[in-house]
């Protein structure tokens, strides 16, 4: 029983150190939520456009139910996101790595932390940007109990799994220093795979297979689902546990990377 | 003709520096690839479920796709890297020996830096504004084309006058480098024609940030429904951003006190 006990008092001190650090560039922090919350608006605006030139509906949606589909979105993708391969390779660059794997505990802990510290205070701006569309678009929500019961294990297992991948594909930063034409295959993939360009509804059917197959449309796009009650009960658990093979797949996948990356490591100056 | 010749001078500079980085041009290939692969897969999806987007029909949407990649690519080509590098230049007092050269200071900062590799998403969007063109060909007279070419400067000049002004702010803040986050943010936003969006937003987009001017009034103009008031307005716009951000820089000019002082 030692070690969880000590794995809480360790995340219980990094929260709150995290929570310290944050408040401190709230700022910069409120002006990255401007992005998160334009880029749902934008679609939200275009497909509820198209449907109105449509006479109503797009693949079975209507105004009403994109703007509950996006406002989902919005809290979804800033609830899983994370920023580490904007930010990864500043620290291997740079060298500020040397200083965490002195630290007699894995870097990644401190990360989670410091993902969950900024979410926690931007709900300040998270919670009236939702009322806000709420308000505006009148979005059609069909609340079903044992859907929504899903969606928090179905949310916590997406943020696990989405942050293990980003972490895993961000230690390319120990082999190139030319790590954004990677990011951006990665996040061209994830715009058009996890549904925040469009429902899935709305693709070609080969496109929702691919999306299927991969981990993307598990780690955004189905937690949404839940939310809105779109999926019928064995997708749900179907979905839940393909979810938590992907999380294992990535935990995995870490494992393997990060053994290698940081016997790669030697640090500025060092 | 002095601006012609600093610009000339910069761009020697820019090509003689960044070719000592060749792969980089492949990689700003990659990058801006996958940039316009996305922006057009985004287009073709809507327009497969529909013919118009707010009166908006599929050639009239890639020609404002265009316009977005060949503003974004001469921002990133000279006017962002420069007045970038100016804000780095007030914090760390080095601006000094600009304001020393015998040039408009506002002409050196404004193009010291010229990342010639951007250039790829200027000719990419040259491209899809010319294969949008030729398809719009039989509607595009004479008069559009004089329209959209006198728009595409004043939009030029205003998001120009939006940056001047922005940047000039480092001469009282030190992080303006999160405003210029605003800014992106917004012009991403661009990347869809302003009337789809609600008043609010539209508004943000055309009198606070004025995106709007640079992109989708252009677009307006080859698609020809781009009222006389609206290309006057965007005019005398432009000329008052300009002015403004002159006035504005020279203020902030005079409260520089230098790296010693």
């Amino acid at each position: 029983m030692r070690g969880p006990i000590r794995l809480g008092a360790l995340y219980r001190a990094l929260l709150r150190i995290s929570l310290l650090d944050q408040i401190q560039y709230r700022v910069s922090g409120a002006i990255w939520m401007i992005g998160a919350i334009l880029e749902p608006l934008v679609f939200l605006v275009v497909w509820g456009t198209v449907a109105e030139n449509q006479g109503g509906s797009v693949a079975g949606y209507e105004a009403g139910d994109f703007a509950a589909y996006y406002i989902s979105m919005l809290v979804v993708n800033h609830l899983t996101f994370s920023w580490i391969m904007h930010t990864f390779q500043y620290r291997v660059q740079y060298g500020d790595l040397a200083y965490e794997l002195l630290r007699p505990v894995h870097p990644i802990h401190n990360d989670v932390c410091a993902n969950l510290a900024y979410k926690t205070i931007m709900l300040v701006i998270l919670v009236p940007a939702v009322a806000l569309l709420v308000i505006g678009f009148d979005p059609r929500f069909h609340w079903v109990a044992w859907s929504l019961a899903t969606f928090l294990p179905a949310l916590a297992l997406a943020f696990a799994t989405r942050f293990l991948i980003e972490w895993s594909l961000a230690l390319a930063s120990f082999w190139t220093t030319r790590i954004l034409a990677l990011n951006q295959l990665y996040f061209m993939f994830l715009m058009f795979l996890s549904g925040r360009i469009a429902p899935m509804d709305v693709f070609p059917g080969w496109l929702q297979s691919l999306a299927m197959a991969l981990p993307f449309y598990w780690i955004i796009a189905f937690p949404v689902d839940l939310l809105l009650g779109r999926a019928a009960p064995a997708e749900a658990v179907r979905g839940l546990m393909v979810l938590s093979v992907w999380a294992l797949v990535a935990a995995l996948l870490l494992r393997m990377v990060w053994a290698r990356a940081s016997r790669r490591f030697t640090a500025v100056g060092a | 003709m002095r601006f012609l010749r600093l610009l000339g001078v910069f761009t020697r500079i820019g090509i003689q520096s960044d070719l000592a980085y060749r792969a980089n041009f492949v990689f700003q290939m990659l990058e801006s690839t996958m940039n316009l692969v996305s922006a057009l897969a985004v287009v073709a999806l809507v327009f497969s479920q529909t013919d118009s987007l707010a009166g908006w029909r599929a050639e009239e949407l890639g020609a404002l796709v265009g316009v977005y990649f060949l503003v974004l690519g001469v921002l990133n080509l000279v006017v962002a890297p420069s007045l970038q590098r100016f804000m780095e230049q007030v914090q760390d007092g080095t601006l000094d020996f600009v304001l020393t050269k015998p040039a408009d200071a506002q002409l050196l900062v404004s193009l010291s830096q010229v990342r010639i590799w951007k250039i790829v998403d200027v000719l990419f969007g040259l491209a899809v504004l010319l294969v949008a063109l030729a398809r719009l060909s039989a509607e595009v007279g004479a008069g559009e084309a004089a329209a959209f070419g006198l728009a595409l400067v004043t939009g030029a000049s205003i998001v120009y006058s939006l940056w001047l002004f922005l940047s000039t702010l480092a001469f009282w803040f030190i992080r303006v480098e999160n405003i210029l986050m605003i800014f992106w943010n917004l012009y991403w936003a661009a990347r869809w024609p302003v009337g789809i969006y609600p008043g609010w937003l539209r508004w943000t987009l055309t009198l606070i940030v004025p995106v709007a001017f640079a992109v989708t009034v252009p677009a307006q103009a080859i698609a020809g429904r781009l009222g006389e008031a609206t290309l006057v307005g965007s005019v005398a716009l432009a000329l008052g951003t300009l002015a403004f951000s002159r006035w504005f820089w020279n203020r902030g000019l005079r409260r520089y006190s230098g790296a010693s002082a």
